[in-house]
């Protein structure tokens, strides 16, 4: 009953400049009656292929057949009934929802009844009945997403691609939108959702891994996991130390990955060995094994072979920093007013040296506002942010001294070779002479940059960019370091490796604080708080919020279901009162 | 000592990026090259070739001695005779002749008779500048004639004008044009490449990392500066060499104080940069920016009319326009060798709009980061 919609077979296209194929001998197919994800990190090659299903673009070689058509040669007689939603939505900002729609509609030739109808059924749809008015630009990530798919769906394809549809959206918008999509692949669409979240992908009937051009596999989310059952265990209450004991574990032969999830630590093992006793690596006499469900992306780290080992050598070169207990971050009614939206409202926490503390939350729900604030970037409408006693705007250059930031999709000079860029920082935060080449070879070392050292920075992989943005941030020895969204769009591996150098850090009494909105990374912080509509709705360990939701039908909740039921908590209370 | 040092990583990094990628280092490099080349001869304002209409009526010997005065000097190269009103508004209308002259059948008579007697003309409006000088040509001619006439019949005229011109004595048009261009070109490398750097670096994110930096916005401003200012020395310094060996402009002047008046020129105009990159939050309002403070100050810098031809108030509104004291500058030393006493003048109100700006541009910096 399910049919294939698209086939391709081969394919491979390469982009001018690129060194390696952004697409190397892909096939596959789409069908109805089912999600199809496709997931990869950034640069994997989904919007690629997905552009080449639509027509967008020529392979090089391969064949694609959409719709029994050859995409990219008969695009006229597919274009109909095919529906793309591009990754930045193709909306019109300064347009009004209604004006959107209506745009569309022209330019897909829905007139007369039809179009009142399609208007009428997919505001119905999307939920977006009292918005019309309002500019597309204004509204939440989750609307913006709903008008697209809206906008995709006018004249009734009969294949859905979305590209990213996930992205900057909260939880629950995005589960929401999943049910929308969910409704429509009833209705006998066929629909494609790519995404680098490969939680999301673990929902889909069926996937589609790339990985730097290349398919990993194809199967359904239950297949790829398949091979790591009974691999997978949660070291419970492994007692105090929870860092140093994940990075024994790690450098344990029959180990070939492992994370911090909270208070315990999650590891995969080789197939046909058992876990270790956990006093091996000196965990505590509680400590004990519990099988845990493979998940997706342990199924993604074991094909590309396993976890990066678990000792950075950063740890060894950084300066121990006495722990004193005190507060060195402090934030206190924190608001920050754009006009007449609040970005920020009112937050307070605190961070302790040598704590991780997490600020987790959507794109858009005021967490990079409330992070600039802290380092000194932005002006607080009302409140304090203060870092180690002193407001960062005002305090002397030597206050600046001590901070290590790395800023959002790696900021780094393009234009600039890698070295430039390492000698760069390093003079800026007053390195020279023998100390300047001395901790360049270092960072070089750590980060394994010495094959990249003469090549500019803009080429080099998002991974290699994360690894030197941070490689720059940390150059001067800084006891407290700034990250904003530090793993948006790299792959899992290095993904890892960056919370290896993390923990090393923290080891030695640096104190982090972070944004993110992978639900799952927080579980590596101390302390997180989160963040939704500018407001802090919680703030506690992973396991407090997580406990602080669980309830008979969900005893284990997931950070994601933690902050679903925080938010809609909230909202109920706020609507009774 | 720390502070020189973290600014020359600022400078030795904005240097690499400008001169590490191809394509902006020719985009520095090659605009100069070609307007060294280009402008010296396509923006002349001298009348070669001129055209002229010749409608004579008159048979006589002296209309005919004044038109052969005409076609043999080398004023005009191209003689239209016609011999109707209509073809003689015809040539004109047509662009064959950039001027036309009328000669009325009783030009000789009258003039044998010691009369006097009216000649025609008719100048093309539409070349305005082109055929006003034709005019000044054709005057000339006129006036050796009547000398000539004058002293051929034992008289003399009561005066007779004597013209020098100082400082470019063969009026060489590329004696003015190369010493202006030096002004020029420095002003849209300087400008533009301040008014972008910030902008970029807002855009990219890594103004951000220069915040949080140990640097203050004072460091920073002082980092982007230097760059800028050693880029405008070295494209001034290319087209003064072209002027002095390649076109042979006399250098009359002292090279310290055009050297002098460059730093402070160079300053004010990276302060007006800055102060455009401090108030613009991307790349593409600083390029509007930097291009709608351009065009109307170098149309008003006396490059292209004299200041001294602007109504009163246009002359005080243009005091703060940093390139029209420059060009001044520049002229002054180069063609006149201009005393360093005027130079300083002219140096004052350069000193002034850099403090002025570079102050703006220092607050607003402060205002916008912080």
């Amino acid at each position: 009953m399910s049919e294939v919609v698209v086939s391709f077979e081969n394919v491979t296209k390469t982009f001018p400049g690129m060194e390696s194929p952004a697409l190397d001998a892909v096939s596959g197919e789409f069908r109805t009656g089912l999600i199809t994800g496709l997931a990869g990190p950034d640069g994997a090659g989904k919007t690629t292929l997905l552009r080449l299903v639509a027509g967008l673009m020529e392979p090089d070689s391969g064949t694609v057949r959409t719709l029994g058509f050859d995409p990219f040669a008969d695009s006229a007689a597919i274009r109909g009934d095919v529906g793309y939603m591009p990754q930045k939505f193709g909306l019109y900002e300064d347009l009004s929802v209604q004006e959107n729609l209506n745009l569309h509609a022209d330019l897909r030739h829905v007139i007369g009844e039809a179009r009142r109808e399609s208007f009428e059924r997919l505001l119905e749809f999307t939920d977006l009945k009292a918005f019309t008015d309002r500019l597309a630009g204004k509204l939440s990530g989750g609307m913006k997403q709903k008008l697209g798919l809206a906008c995709a769906l006018l004249g009734e394809p009969k294949l859905l691609l979305l590209d990213e549809p996930g992205v900057g959206v909260d939880p629950i918008s995005r589960r929401e939108l999943w049910r929308m999509v969910e409704d429509l692949v009833d209705r006998g669409i066929a629909v494609v959702w790519s995404t680098a979240y490969l939680d999301e992908a673990e929902l889909c009937g069926t996937t589609l891994v790339l990985n730097e051009g290349t398919k990993l596999f194809s199967g359904t989310p239950a297949e790829i996991s398949d091979p790591l059952k009974g691999r997978c265990f949660h070291l419970r209450q492994p007692g105090e130390g929870k860092r140093r004991l994940l990075t024994d574990a790690l450098l344990r032969p029959e180990v070939t990955d492992g994370t911090i999830q909270g208070h315990n630590l999650r590891l995969t093992f080789r197939p046909s060995t058992k876990p270790f006793e956990p006093d091996e690596i000196g965990a505590g006499s509680e400590a004990n094994w519990s099988p845990v469900k493979p998940r997706f992306e342990d199924a993604f780290i074991d094909m590309l072979g396993g976890g990066p080992p678990g000792e950075s050598p950063l740890t060894a070169r950084t300066e121990a920093i006495p722990l004193d207990g005190k507060t060195v971050i402090e934030a206190r009614g924190l608001t920050k007013k754009f006009g007449n939206f609040t970005a920020t409202d009112h937050v307070d926490f605190d961070v302790k040296r040598g704590e991780i503390f997490g600020l987790l939350g959507p794109n858009g729900a005021g967490k990079s506002t409330t992070f600039k604030m802290m380092c000194g970037l932005l002006v607080p409408t009302e409140g304090t942010a203060t870092v180690v006693g002193l407001d960062l705007r005002h305090s002397a250059s030597q206050a600046r001294q001590r901070l290590g930031y790395m800023a959002q999709k790696f900021s780094l000079y393009g234009n600039l070779t890698v070295v430039q860029n390492l000698v760069f920082f390093a003079g800026i935060y007053g390195l020279h002479g023998k100390r300047q080449r001395e901790r360049i070879e270092d960072m070089t070392e750590i980060f394994h940059l010495e094959p990249f050292l003469i090549t500019p920075t803009e080429s080099l992989s998002l991974g290699y960019k994360q690894r030197l943005a941070l490689a720059c941030s940390l150059m001067h020895g800084p006891d407290i370091l700034f990250l904003d969204e530090p793993t948006s769009g790299v792959d899992p591996v290095t993904r890892r490796e960056f919370w290896t150098h993390i923990n090393g850090l923290v080891e030695r009494g640096v104190t982090i604080m972070v944004t993110t909105h992978f639900m799952d990374e927080a579980e590596y912080c101390d302390r997180i708080g989160l963040v939704f509509r500018g407001q802090l709705i919680a703030n506690g360990t992973p396991d407090e919020l997580k406990q602080s939701v669980a309830d008979d039908s969900n005893p284990d909740p997931t950070m994601e279901d933690a902050f679903v039921s925080l938010v809609t908590r909230r909202e109920e209370a706020a609507t009774e009162t | 000592m720390s502070f020189f040092l973290r600014i020359r990583s600022l400078v030795i990094k904005e240097l690499q990026s400008l001169f590490g990628d191809p394509s902006s280092r020719a985009l520095l490099i090659m605009p100069v090259i070609l307007q060294t080349i280009l402008f010296p001869w396509a923006a002349t304002m001298e009348v070669k070739n001129a055209s002229m209409a010749i409608y004579n009526r008159d048979l006589g010997v002296a209309s005919t001695e004044l038109v052969q005065r005409f076609t043999s000097g080398a004023a005009f190269t191209d003689i239209v005779v016609v011999h109707s009103e209509a073809e003689m508004a015809d040539a004109i209308e047509t662009r064959r002749a950039m001027l036309a002259i009328s000669i009325p059948d009783d030009f000789s008579q009258k003039l044998a008779i010691g009369e006097t007697s009216p000649i025609q003309v008719l100048l093309d409006g539409r070349r305005s500048n082109g055929a006003q000088i034709a005019f000044g040509y054709l005057q000339e001619i006129l006036e050796i004639y009547l000398k000539d006439r004058a002293e051929s019949a034992g008289h003399h005229l009561p005066s007779e004008l004597v013209v020098r011109h100082w400082f470019n004595k063969n009026l060489d048009y590329q004696h003015f044009i190369l010493p202006n261009l030096v002004a020029i070109i420095t002003t849209i490398g300087s400008l533009v490449l301040t008014a972008l750097s910030v902008a970029r670096e807002r855009e990219q994110g890594t103004f951000d990392q220069l915040m949080v930096s140990p640097l203050n916005p004072e460091m920073v401003m002082i980092g982007k500066a230097v760059p800028a200012m050693i880029v405008a020395f070295f494209q001034a310094t290319i087209i003064l060499c072209a002027a002095v060996f390649l076109y042979h402009v006399p250098f009359r002047g002292s090279l310290f104080l055009l050297y002098t008046g460059m730093f402070f020129y160079s300053l004010s105009l990276v302060g007006i940069g800055l102060l455009i990159s401090s108030l613009s939050s991307t790349q593409q309002q600083a390029f509007l920016g930097a291009f709608s403070f351009m065009m109307p100050a170098i149309m008003l810098s006396g490059f292209a009319a004299p200041v001294e031809n602007m109504p009163y108030w246009l002359q005080v509104a243009t005091w703060p326009n940093p390139i029209r004291h420059f060009v001044e500058i520049v002229k002054g030393v180069f063609l006149k060798d201009a005393p360093p006493d005027r130079v300083i003048a002219l140096l004052f109100p350069l000193v002034v709009i850099s403090i002025f700006t570079l102050g703006s541009a220092a607050i607003m910096f402060r205002r916008k980061t912080t």
